[in-house]
């Protein structure tokens, strides 16, 4: 293009990419901070002499998270956590997304039922409530607690009922002049066709139960069962420095442990980082499908 | 339409028969939702309570009309908890929009391809860490002895900050911390709906002599004027959400006058102090305020910009 060799153009391109470099490079540099923090000395970033690159070179605080019995038990309820919390969403995400992505000439209570979930996205009760219901259906310091109540995520259920309207309508039509079962056409024709909202969902998912700690927390009796993120939550802010002053004994304690923290830290966001990169197309199609309808 | 009969009719016998099914697929979903969204919203009656827990969340409870509202209200932190709750919940909205569609634009101004996905990779990096995450990495960064944010301002001469421990700067360091997490991820939508412009514009605006300024100015922007108005309504419902994981995460003692928001403000006198009819008439007062600006939200972005959710 001619415009481009115009001087002002060059300019702009010049500090459009510095900025959008600049940018990209702040949502990266932290996290390969905290990765040369965990391969270093403890004496070196103790000393604050590690920024990007390892000083002192060592796995040393990986062996010592290795060895950190509760660190995997954590990691393997989150685990857990995903593949029963995922599995529930999904399921329940379809089983509510279908019938109301129904006509009304099909579904004559399509609109109430629709009125019934969205209601919950524009009111709740709120901490302390749900906080009884959970004691109230004995369901403290269970595993339940941390999948059941949020079950039915109806934000997904309504991105997935706007891209279960797009299948066309001859499909199913066809489907019941075979005589097919409602059912039927729920899991041969809608969810086959769906794979790329449903792969948004399970990510959607995936992500919010691999991230949630404030639940694992307060429904959990004891700190064995804590999930990843709330176990991390006990050795990584719990203690942290602003709380203690400079002189602080126990702060040297602490400190000491900077290289392992950042192990910690760094292994429990790896799946994710290992992940989303290639998952971009789905949580792109998300997330446009969910805020641009209509 | 279907007329109202009074006996039920072959026809409407067929169409019920027709139509269990999605009756019999919507059932646990209704099950789940009624018990942990109905009840614990019904549960809102607590706050006109004096609440022992020990009787359960419908027993025999002592009613006190007001009185908890009334006490909150002359609460000293409650008020300054509120106060927070808006100052760093609109500029959170305010940042929200305005970083991730300028950011969109430039990068829609970026030729090349490789440099842009790589770019847009990496600013979606934060969004998918949790802010215990985020937490420990910015505590350990934004630290005053040690903090690498620190060592760089002292290499310019500059007094250690103390971002997380100080009253002058907390709040700000909230909101940046907040949009520099979430303004990649943002820019998707704006994205989205660049892509949608059609070329022709801007064939047309070169023809009639445009630089690429007045094309980002005259076209880019307003093709996205429908897109930016539904996100600025729809940001609305946000007006009492101060962030409850990154302030709870972050923040100390020595910042609850700056930094104490609803939520945790709610948290700690409710499960910490046990105070639950307390915390629950806090919690109403937010849910109903939010409840007003969704609606609103919700319905001014139907009117205006034809959004419909179902």
């Amino acid at each position: 293009m001619v415009e481009d060799r115009h001087w002002s153009s060059r300019l702009f391109n010049v500090l459009n990419y510095t900025i959008i470099g600049l940018l990209a490079l702040s949502c990266l540099i932290p996290l390969i901070h905290v990765f040369a923090i965990s391969l270093s000395s403890s004496a070196a970033a103790t000393g604050g002499l590690v920024t990007l690159w390892p000083v002192d070179f060592t796995f040393e605080s990986y062996a010592y998270v290795a060895r950190r019995a509760a660190f995997w038990q954590a990691m393997g309820i989150s685990v857990l956590r995903v593949i029963v919390g995922v599995g529930l969403n999904m399921f329940f995400c379809i089983m509510c997304a279908y019938p109301l992505s129904k006509e009304k000439d099909q579904f004559r209570h399509r609109t109430l039922y629709a009125w019934y979930f969205f209601i919950t996205m524009l009111i709740s009760g709120g901490l302390i409530p749900l906080y009884m219901v959970i004691r109230m259906m004995g369901l403290m310091g269970t595993f339940w607690a941390l999948v059941i109540p949020g079950a039915v995520p109806v934000y997904n259920v309504i991105l997935l009922l706007n891209f279960f309207r797009q299948t066309p309508r001859e499909l199913e039509d066809a489907a019941i002049i075979d005589g097919a079962s409602q059912w039927r056409i729920m899991w041969q024709i809608f969810v086959p066709t769906s794979t790329a909202a449903l792969a948004t969902v399970a990510l959607l998912s995936t992500v919010y139960h691999w991230n949630e700690w404030f639940n694992g927390i307060l429904y959990s009796s004891s700190p064995d069962q804590y999930p990843l993120q709330s176990y991390l939550r006990t050795i990584v802010i719990d203690m942290k420095l602003t709380n203690m002053g400079a002189n602080d004994w126990q702060a040297l304690v602490v400190v000491s442990d900077k290289t392992a923290k950042c192990a910690q830290i760094f292994l429990a966001s790896l799946p994710i980082l290992l992940v989303y990169p290639f998952l971009q197309r789905y949580f792109v199609k998300g997330m446009v499908l969910g805020s641009v309808k209509g | 339409m279907q007329k109202s009969v009074k006996a039920p009719s072959l026809r409407s016998r067929g169409r019920f028969r027709k139509e269990l099914p999605f009756h019999l697929m919507l059932l646990p979903g209704v099950i789940i939702v009624f018990i942990f969204m109905y009840i614990p919203l019904s549960g809102l009656i607590i706050a006109f309570q004096k609440f022992v827990p020990a009787k359960g969340l419908f027993g025999n409870q002592k009613w006190i009309g007001m009185d908890n509202f009334i006490y909150l209200y002359n609460l000293p932190g409650a008020i300054s908890a509120l106060r927070n709750t808006v100052i760093i919940a609109f500029w959170k909205m305010i940042l929200h929009l305005i970083i991730p569609i300028t950011v969109s634009i430039l990068l829609n101004e970026i030729r090349s391809t490789g440099f842009r996905r790589t770019a847009q990779t990496l600013i979606y990096l934060p969004h998918f860490l949790s802010w215990i995450i985020l937490g420990g990495i910015l505590i350990d960064i934004l630290s005053p002895s040690d903090g690498i944010v620190n060592r760089v301002l002292g290499l310019f001469g500059h007094e250690p900050v103390f971002f997380l421990g100080s009253n002058d700067s907390f709040r700000g360091t909230l909101i940046v911390t907040d949009v520099w997490k979430e303004f990649g991820f943002n820019t998707i939508i704006y994205l989205a709906a660049i892509t949608n412009i059609d070329p022709n514009q801007y064939e047309a605006a070169t023809i009639d002599g445009a630089n690429r300024f007045q094309k980002m100015l005259y076209i880019t922007l307003p093709n996205m004027r429908m897109i930016i108005v539904l996100m600025m309504v729809l940001s609305l419902g946000n007006v009492l959400n101060a962030g409850f994981d990154q302030v709870y995460n972050l923040y100390s003692k020595q910042v609850y006058s700056t930094g104490d928001i609803l939520d945790t403000f709610i948290y700690r006198i409710g499960l910490l102090d046990a105070q639950f009819g307390v915390a629950t008439a806090m919690g109403m007062f937010k849910s109903v305020v939010s409840t007003i600006f969704i609606s609103v939200s919700y319905f001014c972005a139907y009117k205006f910009a034809d959004y419909r959710i179902f």
